[in-house]
């Protein structure tokens, strides 16, 4: 049931280097950089993104993720959840407006995964780059893959039941697609929207695992022209070209400069409240994951940060 | 060019230049005696110790590598940087 989360917004990623990370997510993959803070962070959206930010850079001793954000439809709804929160156990913490510049007031809570999220309610509107009136196609001057948004995570962790809980009873997500092992459930993706997913997770040993943040490009030959991009400017590659089996996605994997996984990726599946979860049984999981190749790969299965 | 010597369950060698880190030597040369991961210095995929040789490092995530870890010699292959042969042990990201 919607409980008036409308979506992922916004990922702060960690990068050992912020110059190299900027090169890497502003003029590899295309993002525009919309703001700077005092503390250093780095503030880009992709081009078809209103709100001013969506992904954040913070220079660390690790990679990794900081947290990810979720925008809800209003502050009567924020108080709420924060509440929900609460009494689901989670450690809530109120982060001020302004903390990141151009955002509201943001609820941090912690996850049985390990994970950090937050929701939020206000978040400045910059517009898309085309504008909203009369809007050309899209801009001419895109850099790289010509990323259009940020679209989802990847994470990993021990504890998927409680996870799913949190995001199915207390945020109103929905469990699109699940791999199954038997009775354990070893994938699991969570939507509120149309997508397929708006977050993922996978079960691993361990606590607070990143796999990836993905971004949206608007079609196959953007898909194997970012491929192209991978090899003229040598970034480190994981796997792909391909096509997922779950969401059923065509995408391409790789590494920022830190080592935190990327997807660019265009199409997949759409979907709609009151459709079936669609599951893969464990022995489909190589299908599941790599429909072409069918058969999973460590790199990919155990790479995270 | 200098010459890398591994010791793994696979002892392996190769040659490798002062611009590329170990792990990128190791893969132009379609040598397999280290993990290759992220090839970022953030997975911890590629973990060595270094027995022996000269080399200057790139920063790596300290969630793989502490700074004690750093000065026991356990560095992560991809942000390893040679300047002379090198002897190095494989370790993985345990
Ligand atoms: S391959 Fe990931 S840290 Fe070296
Ligand atoms: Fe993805």
């Amino acid at each position: 049931m919607q409980k008036g989360v409308i979506g992922t917004a916004h990922v702060q990623i960690r990068v050992l280097d912020i110059d190299e990370a900027v090169t890497h997510y502003r003029d590899r993959l295309g993002l525009l950089e919309t703001d700077r803070d005092s503390q250093g962070r780095v503030y880009l959206k992709g081009w078809t993104e209103a709100d001013k930010f969506s992904v954040v850079l913070r220079e660390a001793d690790e990679a990794g993720m900081d947290f990810m954000g979720f925008k809800v439809l209003n502050n009567e709804v924020l108080a709420s959840l924060r509440q929900d929160l609460i009494d689901f156990g989670c450690n809530v913490e109120d982060i001020p407006a302004g903390e990141l510049n151009g955002c509201g007031p943001r609820v941090r809570f912690d996850s049985p995964t390990g994970h950090m999220f937050e929701i939020f309610a206000e978040k400045e509107v910059v517009g898309r780059a085309t504008g909203h009136r009369n809007p050309d196609a899209w801009p001419m001057d895109l850099k790289g893959m010509k990323a259009t948004r940020f679209d989802h995570c990847l994470l990993y962790g021990d504890d998927l039941d409680g996870t799913l809980k949190l995001f199915t009873e207390v945020l109103g997500f929905w469990l699109t697609e699940q791999a199954m092992d038997g009775d354990v459930r070893i994938a699991q993706f969570l939507t509120t929207s149309m997508k397929e997913h708006e977050i993922a997770f996978i079960r691993a040993e361990g606590k607070g695992m990143f796999h990836h943040a993905s971004f949206l490009l608007e079609s196959w030959d953007d898909v194997l022209k970012a491929a192209d991009l991978i090899s003229m400017w040598d970034i480190s590659i994981d796997i792909g070209p391909t096509r997922h089996g779950l969401t059923h996605g065509q995408t391409i994997y790789f590494f920022d400069p830190s080592g935190n996984r990327n997807e660019t990726f265009a199409g997949g599946d759409w979907y709609v409240p009151g459709m079936p979860t669609t599951t893969w049984d464990a022995e489909k999981l190589g299908k599941a994951v790599f429909y072409h190749a069918r058969e999973l790969n460590e790199r990919f299965l155990n790479v995270t940060t | 060019m200098f010459h890398i010597e591994v010791i793994s369950s696979d002892d392996a060698s190769f040659e490798c230049p002062p611009e590329k880190s170990l792990l990128h030597g190791m893969e132009s040369q379609s040598v397999k005696a280290i993990n290759v991961g992220c090839r970022g210095g953030g997975c911890g995929f590629c973990k060595i110790r270094i027995l022996e040789g000269e080399f200057e490092a790139k920063k790596m995530s300290i969630k793989f590598v502490t700074k004690e870890a750093q000065a026991a010699g356990f560095a992560l292959s991809c942000r390893v940087f040679p300047r002379s042969n090198m002897r190095v042990m494989a370790v993985g990201n345990d």
